[in-house]
C-alpha cells in the first residue's frame, strides 16, 4: 500500500480523469453486455409465452415447455452467466491492475 | 412431547450454541459491525444464502406455488436471479467503498450527513418491513405444530436471536447463518424426496395435469375443512365450481353466518343478475327450509339454521334473457360464498358417484399449468403484471440494506464478486425444490385452496405418509428448516438495524467523537432494543399476509436503495440532492400505492379505481424503479454544483482492483 497522501495527489491529478474512465469504462461494458444477455431472457420468456402459447405447452416428459425454461432451466442459465462474468472481470482487473501500477 | 417439538428445539440449541462458540472471536467493533472483514468466500455465500432464505422462501413460495402455478415460478427466480444484477453492478464497488453499514456509502460518496439521515430511516424502514413477517412466520409455525397461542413462537425466536446478535454481532452470527443455510437446504430437498418417493415425482404430477387441463383437484371424500370467517378476509370466501353441483353440509353444532352471496365470475356490464337462491337450495333434515330461503332471497347477511345443508347447483350466465355463449356451450357460473362466521364444512358433490367434490377456489389445470393464470390476471392485465413483478424482483434484491451490508465482510471486491456467483448457486439450489412442494400441495392437499392457508404445506405435507411416526419426523425436518428461515433472517435484519442505531445514529449524528467501546455498547443496546420492538411489531401483523409483507420490503428496496447503488457507484454525476430525491420519490410512492392497495382489498378504502391502476398499484415496480431513476438523473442535473470535489477520487477508489494499490477502506479495519 502506498502512502496515502501519494495516493491522492496522484489521484486528483490533471490526468485523474482520463484514469478514471480507464478502470471504469471496461468494467463497465463487461457488466452492460452480460446485464443485457440476462434482461434479453427476462424480456423474450414472457413474450414466448404470449406469442406462442403452443410452443410454450409443448409436452417434455411430463413438464411444459415453458415451466421447465422457468421453473428448473432458468438457475443454471443465470448460474452460467455469472461464472462467465467472474471470470472475465477477474482477467480484466488484472489487467488494469497490471498497467495502471505505476 | 411431540416429534416436530424435539427438531424445532435442536435448531434451536444449535443456532444458541454456535452463536457463543462464534462469540469467542468477536471482540472488537470490526467484528461486530463486518466481521473484521475476513469472512471467506465459501463461508459468506453460504451466510448470506441462509440469511437471505427467509419465512416467505422456506414457506411462503412453495404455497404460493400451489396456489397460483406457473406465474408464481417468477418469484423463486427473481429471488434467485436478482444476485445477478447485484454481481454485475453493485457487489465489486459496494465492497471496494469498504464501510460497516450501508448509510456510511450515502455519507462517504455524497459527502453528506443529512443524506446519512435520509439512507439510515430508509434501512430501519425496509427492515422493520421484512422483519414482521419473519415474526409472524415464527407465530404461524408454532401454533401449527404445537397449538401454542401465536405469541410463543414470536417470543422464543425474538429472544434467541437478539441474545446472539448481542453477544457475537455479525461475526457471531455469520458461522450461525451458513450453518442454517446447510440446515435449510436439507430441510427443503429430503423430506421432499421420500414424498415424491410415495407419492410420485415432480414431473409425473404436471404432465398429469397437463393431460386433464379442463380439471380441477377434487377433495378428500367427507373431511370437514374449517372455512374462515370475516376475521380472516380476505380468506373468508368460497368460490364453487361451474362444472357440476356441490353439496355443504353444516355440522349441526356450530354457528354459521354468511355475509354475501354472489356468482362466482364477476358479471360483465349488461348481463341479467342471478339471485343468490337461485344458486342454492337449503335442505335441512326433518325440519322447515323456508326462512334459509327467505333469507337467500333477501340479499342481506343471515345466519344459518343448524344442520342445514346447501344444495349449490351452477348457473348459466343470461344476457336480456338470452345465454351467454362460450366456445359453442352455454357459460356457466358457481357461487361464491362470503362467510362472517365460519367453522368445520363438508363438501360433497352433487352427483353422488363422484364420491369427491372439486375443491372450492381451486384454478382448473389448465389455468394453474399456463402462463398469465389468476395470479397475473387478477386485474385483467397479466404482462403488464408479470413484467413488474419481475423488475421488482430482480432489482429489490439489489435494494436490500441487510444483504448489501453483508459484502463489506468479503476481504476485497474480487472475492465479493466470487461470493455472488456461489450466492446464486446456493440459492438456485434451494429455490428448485420450492416449486416441487406446491405442485405435490395441489395434488395431495387441495383442501389447503378452502382455508388459504397455503403457507403451511411444507409442514403438513409430510404428515400424509402412511407411515405415521415417518411423517412426523420429515414435518419435523421442515418444521426445523422453516426454524432456521426466520432465525437467521432475523439475525441479519438485527445487525443490519443495530448497525443502523449504533453506528450511524450514535457514532456518526449524535455522538461523533464516541470511542470504540462506546459504539459496541451502542450496537448491544441498541441489539436488544430493536429486538424488543420486532417482538412487540411481530404481535400486530398476525392478520397479515406474509409473501405481501416481504414485497413490501422489496417494492420499497427497488425504487430507493437499488437506484441509490446503481448511479451512485457509475455515474459520477449523482449529487446527493437527486439521490435523496429519487429515494425518497420512488421509495415513498411504491410504498402508499401497496399500502392503499391492501387497505382497498381489506375494504377499508372503498375508492373506485379503473383495473390497471390496482395492477400498477400492486406491483408498483415497473413505475417505481424508471421513476426513482429519472428523478435522481434530473435533480442531479439540475444540482450538479453540489458534487464533491474529490469525486475522481472517490470514483477511482469504487472500481479500481486492489492490486492497482490505491484502494482504501471508509472505515479502516
Amino acid at each position: 500500500m502506498q502512502d496515502d497522501a501519494v495516493v491522492e495527489e496522484r489521484l486528483s491529478a490533471a490526468d485523474a480523469e482520463q484514469l478514471m474512465h480507464r478502470v471504469m469504462w471496461r468494467q463497465a461494458r463487461l457488466s452492460l453486455t452480460v446485464a443485457a444477455v440476462f434482461i434479453a431472457v427476462l424480456v423474450i420468456l414472457p413474450l414466448f409465452n404470449l406469442l406462442c402459447p403452443d410452443a410454450a405447452s409443448v409436452q417434455i416428459g411430463g413438464f411444459s415447455a415453458s415451466w421447465l425454461l422457468l421453473g428448473v432451466l432458468f438457475y443454471p442459465i443465470t448460474w452460467l452467466l455469472s461464472a462467465v462474468f467472474v471470470k472475465k472481470s477477474d482477467q480484466l482487473e488484472m489487467q488494469i491492475a497490471k498497467e495502471e501500477k505505476r | 412431547m411431540s416429534i416436530p417439538l424435539i427438531f424445532v428445539l435442536v435448531i434451536i440449541a444449535a443456532t444458541v450454541l454456535l452463536g457463543i462458540f462464534a462469540t469467542k472471536k468477536s471482540k472488537t467493533a470490526s467484528d461486530f459491525f463486518v466481521a473484521g472483514r475476513s469472512v471467506s468466500v465459501w463461508m459468506n455465500a453460504s451466510a448470506i444464502s441462509g440469511e437471505y432464505l427467509s419465512a416467505a422462501s422456506f414457506m411462503g413460495i412453495a404455497g404460493l406455488v400451489m396456489k397460483s402455478g406457473y406465474d408464481a415460478l417468477w418469484y423463486p427466480v427473481g429471488y434467485a436471479a436478482g444476485y445477478l444484477f447485484l454481481l454485475l453492478f453493485i457487489a465489486g464497488p459496494l465492497r471496494r467503498f469498504g464501510a460497516y453499514t450501508i448509510p456510511d456509502f450515502a455519507q462517504g460518496r455524497f459527502d453528506s450527513l443529512g443524506f446519512r439521515k435520509i439512507a439510515v430511516v430508509f434501512v430501519l424502514f425496509i427492515g422493520f418491513f421484512y422483519t414482521m413477517p419473519q415474526m409472524k412466520a415464527a407465530g404461524l409455525t408454532m401454533g401449527t405444530i404445537l397449538n401454542w397461542p401465536y405469541w410463543v413462537g414470536i417470543a422464543v425466536v425474538g429472544t434467541v436471536i437478539t441474545f446472539n446478535v448481542a453477544i457475537g454481532g455479525m461475526k457471531g452470527i455469520t458461522v450461525v447463518q451458513a450453518f442454517q443455510y446447510w440446515a435449510k437446504v436439507f430441510a427443503i430437498c429430503v423430506p421432499l424426496f421420500v414424498l415424491m418417493a410415495v407419492f410420485g415425482g415432480y414431473n409425473g404430477h404436471l404432465g398429469e395435469t397437463a393431460e386433464k387441463v379442463k380439471s380441477t383437484p377434487r377433495l378428500q371424500p367427507d373431511v370437514a375443512v374449517n372455512v374462515n370467517g370475516k376475521e380472516k378476509a380476505p380468506l373468508n370466501t368460497i368460490s364453487l365450481t361451474a362444472s357440476e353441483a356441490t353439496i355443504i353440509s353444516f355440522a349441526p353444532d356450530k354457528e354459521y353466518r354468511i355475509a354475501k352471496i354472489s356468482p362466482a365470475r364477476k358479471p360483465e356490464p349488461g348481463e341479467d343478475k342471478i339471485k343468490a337462491s337461485a344458486f342454492i337450495t337449503a335442505v335441512r333434515v326433518g325440519s322447515q327450509t323456508n326462512e334459509i330461503q327467505d333469507a337467500l332471497a333477501g340479499g342481506k347477511a343471515f345466519d344459518v339454521a343448524k344442520g342445514a345443508y346447501f344444495i349449490c347447483n351452477p348457473q348459466t350466465v343470461m344476457k336480456d334473457g338470452k345465454p351467454v355463449m362460450s366456445n359453442g356451450k352455454p357459460l356457466k357460473t358457481g357461487v361464491k360464498i362470503e362467510f362472517e362466521k365460519g367453522g368445520p364444512v363438508t363438501f360433497r358433490p352433487g352427483d353422488i358417484r363422484l364420491q369427491q367434490a372439486v375443491a372450492p377456489n381451486a384454478p382448473s389445470n389448465g389455468k394453474w399449468l399456463n402462463p398469465y393464470g389468476p395470479m397475473a390476471s387478477k386485474w385483467g392485465y397479466p404482462v403488464l403484471y408479470t413484467y413488474s413483478l419481475i423488475i421488482a424482483l430482480v432489482c429489490g434484491t439489489a435494494g436490500l440494506p441487510h444483504i448489501l451490508v453483508r459484502f463489506y465482510t468479503n476481504p476485497d471486491g474480487r472475492s465479493a464478486k466470487k461470493t455472488t456467483l456461489w450466492v446464486m448457486v446456493m440459492l438456485g439450489a434451494f429455490y428448485i425444490f420450492t416449486p416441487m412442494w406446491g405442485t405435490l400441495g395441489r395434488s395431495l392437499m387441495p383442501q389447503l385452496y378452502v382455508t388459504g392457508a397455503f403457507d403451511s404445506a411444507v409442514i403438513k405435507l409430510p404428515t400424509l405418509l402412511e407411515n405415521k411416526l415417518l411423517g412426523q419426523i420429515l414435518s419435523g425436518v421442515t418444521s426445523a428448516g422453516a426454524f432456521a428461515a426466520f432465525m437467521s433472517t432475523f439475525s441479519g435484519l438485527l445487525v443490519s438495524m443495530s448497525g443502523a442505531f449504533a453506528h450511524d445514529i450514535y457514532g456518526k449524528i449524535l455522538k461523533p467523537k464516541a470511542t470504540p467501546e462506546q459504539r459496541l455498547v451502542a450496537f448491544k443496546l441498541a441489539a436488544i432494543g430493536v429486538g424488543v420492538v420486532s417482538m412487540i411489531l411481530g404481535l400486530l401483523v398476525e392478520t397479515f399476509d406474509i409473501a405481501t409483507m416481504v414485497g413490501w420490503a422489496f417494492a420499497i428496496g427497488a425504487a430507493s436503495y437499488f437506484p441509490l447503488l446503481l448511479l451512485g457507484s457509475w455515474w459520477k454525476g449523482l449529487t446527493k440532492y437527486g439521490a435523496a430525491a429519487g429515494m425518497l420519490l420512488g421509495g415513498l410512492l411504491s410504498f402508499t400505492a401497496i399500502v392503499c392497495n391492501m387497505l382497498l382489498d381489506k375494504k377499508v378504502l372503498t375508492w373506485e379505481l379503473p383495473n390497471m391502476v390496482r395492477a400498477l398499484m400492486e406491483q408498483p415496480a415497473i413505475w417505481g424503479v424508471p421513476l426513482a431513476l429519472t428523478t435522481m438523473v434530473v435533480v442531479s442535473k439540475a444540482t450538479a454544483k453540489s458534487i464533491p470535489a474529490n469525486i475522481t477520487l472517490k470514483m477511482i477508489r469504487l472500481h479500481a482492483p486492489e492490486e492497482m494499490g490505491v484502494s482504501k477502506n471508509y472505515i479502516e479495519g
